[in-house]
């Protein structure tokens, strides 16, 4: 793996000045950003929580815990993909990396079709962002799903971003511009979708598994 | 090649972007990663059907940092990266822990 590029002693040659060390720790540095995001919001959410057990443990309950736990499981499943995507990336089998990613996006998009299948249910008992009926809910209750709508759509959102990005890196690893030997894009990137899944994390058993 | 620390001063400018210490994650070590984050998954499914009063949540959250700790150490590579980053998502995690922390003291006491 080690090529080091030996460069003949005396030729200077072309020198990307590429410093893999601050490009992960720019990413990282973003990620925390991220972080604190998500963490106000979470926040929030126990806040409230506090304030309105009830309510909050009925909300809870009247979510699918089927489709958040398969949702669990279709994000760590996408996370193991991306992780799989780097070594292959450096062992030189770009076919496996391109199909693993790819995978990787499938598992977005799937993701992004269970939650608007979720959502979908809620629109139809009325349960819509900003409508009269929702506010006419008693406080806990409108909070609650208030947060819900909020925080599971902030973290669509990132799933939709993330997708995009890993597609981008999909085009960059075809076109020769990240490979084997200069990667970090592609670490960066699924850095970016590893945060999606950690976020889904706490947001699963949070919203789905209180009741 | 296996120095996760002491190797950033001699590779930061390789010119390649090869500047990496550790050689990259076996297929079969990252899978079995993946099993244990499903377990865990599970676990947390489970847990949620006994009524264990307040320490539903406790487990709950438990539960879900350790599925975390897996994420951020073997799939985003944390336990390779040098000392530097490591503090620094130290450093951010600790600060979140603050914020959440100071606001429970308050809140405990509100209701």
């Amino acid at each position: 793996m080690a090529e080091h590029t030996a460069m003949p002693p005396g030729t200077t040659g072309p020198v990307h000045h590429k410093d893999y060390h601050a490009a992960k720790m720019g990413m990282w540095l973003f990620l925390f950003t991220e972080i604190l995001l998500f963490g106000g919001l979470f926040l929030l959410y126990a806040s409230y929580r506090a304030k309105f057990p009830m309510a909050f443990h009925a909300g809870g309950a009247s979510l699918d815990v089927f489709l958040g736990g398969l949702n669990t499981v279709v994000l760590i499943t996408s996370s193991l993909t991306v992780a799989l995507s780097i070594t292959a990336l450096r062992r030189g089998e770009i076919t496996r990396c391109l199909w693993l990613l790819a995978f990787t996006v499938a598992c977005a998009g799937g993701f992004m079709v269970n939650k608007a299948i979720e959502w979908g249910a809620k629109f139809h008992h009325g349960l819509v962002p900003g409508s009269e009926h929702m506010a006419g809910l008693p406080q806990g209750q409108s909070i609650f799903y208030g947060l819900y709508f909020a925080m599971t759509g902030l973290h669509g959102v990132h799933v939709v971003i993330g997708a995009s990005v890993l597609l981008w890196v999909m085009l960059l690893i075809r076109q020769g511009k990240v490979t084997g030997a200069d990667y970090v894009v592609l670490e960066n990137a699924g850095l970016y979708w590893h945060i999606v899944d950690l976020v889904w994390i706490y947001l699963f058993p949070l919203f789905y598994l209180i009741s | 090649m296996t120095g996760t620390d002491s190797d950033t001063s001699a590779s930061m400018y390789t010119g390649t972007g090869e500047a990496h210490a550790h050689a990259p994650l076996s297929y079969r070590f990252l899978t079995a990663v993946w099993v244990g984050l499903m377990v865990l998954t599970a676990v947390t499914v489970g847990v949620a059907r006994v009524d264990l009063g307040y320490f539903n949540v406790l487990v709950a959250l438990g539960v879900a940092s350790c599925k975390a700790l897996l994420v951020i150490f073997f799939f985003m590579h944390l336990k390779y990266e040098n000392l530097l980053i490591k503090g620094m998502v130290l450093t951010a995690f600790v600060i979140l822990a603050i914020a959440i922390g100071l606001t429970f003291v308050d809140i405990g006491y509100r209701y």
